[in-house]
């Protein structure tokens, strides 16, 4: 595979005459608009990676007058903090993209989601909500955006648990289906969208989507936000043309002795120095909401697999068996092996089990809790015993 | 322990009394009192007409709608994977070291609860903590006590 190199961009955080962008959405029909967005190639960049047109088209479809559009603000993935700076700096083009959804979809209402440890930004949010509202007013928009506040549960950023909270209840992820384009908040039809989506989506808008296509690959359009920490001389924020290698991402990000990457968060990949060359930074190779952890020789990949499995037993809403009792016996299981209390062919039972979770779990948090689990044993696995 | 008064019915006429007012009365309940007592929940149950052992049952899933007695100022360290490897443990015993509490407790006089979290969305400044709302970043043993002395003047 042909990798693009590593460039810089600059789209999201790039100042734009916001007016002037979403006088242009609201004289397009939603049609054009969904079309836009669709030729773009955006895939959702919350994680899961769903084209973005492609939701906003199902519930555009939907006959019921009501509709909602949510933005998932609640960045609980281990090392994304992407999001937080994106409210930080333009939390406008949240609020842009929002509206800009609501009329592809017919959608009034928006509501954001924002995590509790986000809260100290709310004073601020609100006073660009204001300034927000009473522009679109002057364009002669109806549409209107409220925040509702997590409480420090990882899996409410689950998109059905997310709507449960919102709703007034315990964060439990319902079944699928039904989708949330049919059935999400309040049983309406919902678009929910991370952040940087919406503001990308804008973004579509405002350049056209020929010009998005230039960048990032087939599967990979664009480029994204991505949130830089572990072992690395320059942790931050840094926005990258989709479709470049780990390689190449060490190159620039790396101390000089990086001996892994995780990337995705405790839910995603880890890839080790042997796989950097030939592992593409996308969805046609490790995909990723953002967040890319370096670790280098002078750590312990048996420290960072019991720290996530720590994470995840904690945080697994506890509803459904494979997950909440599968967390546990993972971690205790790596504790084991450690401690010499167990053989280390037991780590073989180990991935065995993760790899059920992923089938028999409710919701993308048992599911993915496998995907540490076994790039972690299988690259490191004398760190693991030993 | 705290005394509701009015609190809980002004704010049932403020966000409402339908079940989907319930996170909001409670979230700020938390932000004033810093933690929800029976009463307090009762009280919820009442307003909006279902029982308390839902409020209980839908507080006790969220961390931060604390039902346990915490002090003034809730102090948060995180303990994921970044803050664990830049000196988040440097941290905790210095906190520990400075109220007198170990991790989970609450100081005597109701000024401070230590606890941890996970990841805070400040990888890039590990260690943080939040204090209350008040996230804290690139922390040492030097500059955590500078924060909790702010907060013992206040
Ligand atoms: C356990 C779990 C946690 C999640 N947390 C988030 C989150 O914090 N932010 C987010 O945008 N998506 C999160 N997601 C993904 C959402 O369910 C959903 O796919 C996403 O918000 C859709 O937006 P997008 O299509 O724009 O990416 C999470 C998923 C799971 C399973
Ligand atoms: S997979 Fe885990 S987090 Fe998801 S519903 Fe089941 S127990 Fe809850
Ligand atoms: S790991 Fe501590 S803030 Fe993310």
């Amino acid at each position: 595979m042909k990798s693009k190199g590593l460039t810089k961009v600059d789209l999201i955080f790039e100042s734009i005459d916001a007016k002037e962008v979403l006088a242009k959405a609201f004289s397009m029909t939603p049609e054009e608009i969904i079309n836009q967005v669709l030729e773009s190639g955006l895939k959702g960049r919350g994680g899961a990676g769903f084209p973005t047109g492609m939701k906003w088209k199902f519930t555009a479809a939907e006959k019921d007058p009501e509709k909602y559009i949510v933005c998932n603000a609640d960045e609980g993935e281990p090392g994304t903090f992407k999001d937080r700076e994106i409210l930080d700096r333009v939390v406008y083009k949240v609020y842009g993209g929002m509206a800009i959804a609501g009329k592809a979809m017919g959608a009034k209402k928006g509501y954001i989601y924002l995590r509790g440890e986000y809260r100290f930004l709310l004073p601020q949010l609100y006073l660009e909500l204001h300034k927000f509202q009473k522009m679109i007013a002057e364009i002669g928009y109806d549409f209107t955006i409220e925040y509702r506040m997590g409480s420090g549960a990882y899996i409410c950023g689950e998109e059905s648990a997310l709507f449960e909270s919102i709703e007034g209840f315990r964060g439990e992820p319902r079944n699928k289906p039904p989708y949330p384009t049919t059935s999400g908040l309040f049983s309406k039809p919902t678009s929910i969208n991370n952040v940087e989506t919406l503001v990308t989506a804008m973004m579509i808008i405002a350049k056209g989507p020929q010009e998005y296509v230039k960048l990032g690959t087939k599967d990979s359009r664009g480029s994204k936000v991505f949130s830089i920490s572990g072992d690395t001389p320059i942790p931050g924020i840094f926005e990258l043309e989709l479709g470049m290698t780990v390689q190449e991402f060490v190159n620039e990000f790396g101390d000089g002795d990086t001996k892994a990457v995780q990337v995705g968060g405790a839910s995603g990949f880890c890839v080790p120095r042997k796989k950097f060359e030939d592992t593409i930074i996308g969805f046609e190779g490790v995909p990723t909401g953002g967040s890319m952890k370096l670790f280098n020789s002078s750590r312990s990949m048996y420290n960072v697999l019991h720290n996530y499995l720590d994470f995840f037993t904690e945080e697994s809403c506890g509803q459904c068996t494979p997950c909440r009792v599968g967390c546990q016996q993972l971690l205790k299981g790596v504790e084991k092996v450690k401690k010499g209390e167990a053989k280390s062919t037991y780590l073989n039972e180990l991935v065995k089990l993760a790899d059920t979770m992923k089938v028999a779990s409710k919701c993308g948090l048992g599911q993915s809790v496998g995907n540490a689990f076994r790039s972690i044993v299988e690259n490191f696995r004398e760190e693991i015993i030993y | 322990m705290y005394q509701t008064g009015n609190m809980v019915k002004e704010l049932a006429d403020k966000y409402g009394r339908k079940r989907e007012s319930l996170m909001p009365i409670l979230q700020d309940i938390v932000k004033k009192h810093n933690y929800l007592t029976d009463e307090a929940m009762v009280e919820v149950a009442t307003e909006l007409d279902i029982s308390a052992a839902e409020v209980y049952g839908t507080a006790s899933f969220y961390t931060f709608l604390d039902t346990e007695e915490r002090g003034k100022n809730v102090i948060r360290v995180c303990k994921t994977i970044t803050c664990s490897m830049k000196g988040k443990n440097d941290v905790i015993s210095t906190l520990e070291e400075i109220l007198k509490i170990k991790v989970g407790q609450t100081t005597p006089d109701k000024m401070f609860t230590l606890l941890e979290t996970n990841c805070i969305g400040w990888c890039h400044k590990a260690p943080a903590m939040l204090v209350n709302d008040m996230p804290y970043t690139d922390l040492s043993s030097e500059t955590v006590i500078d924060v909790i002395k702010g907060y013992m003047r206040k």
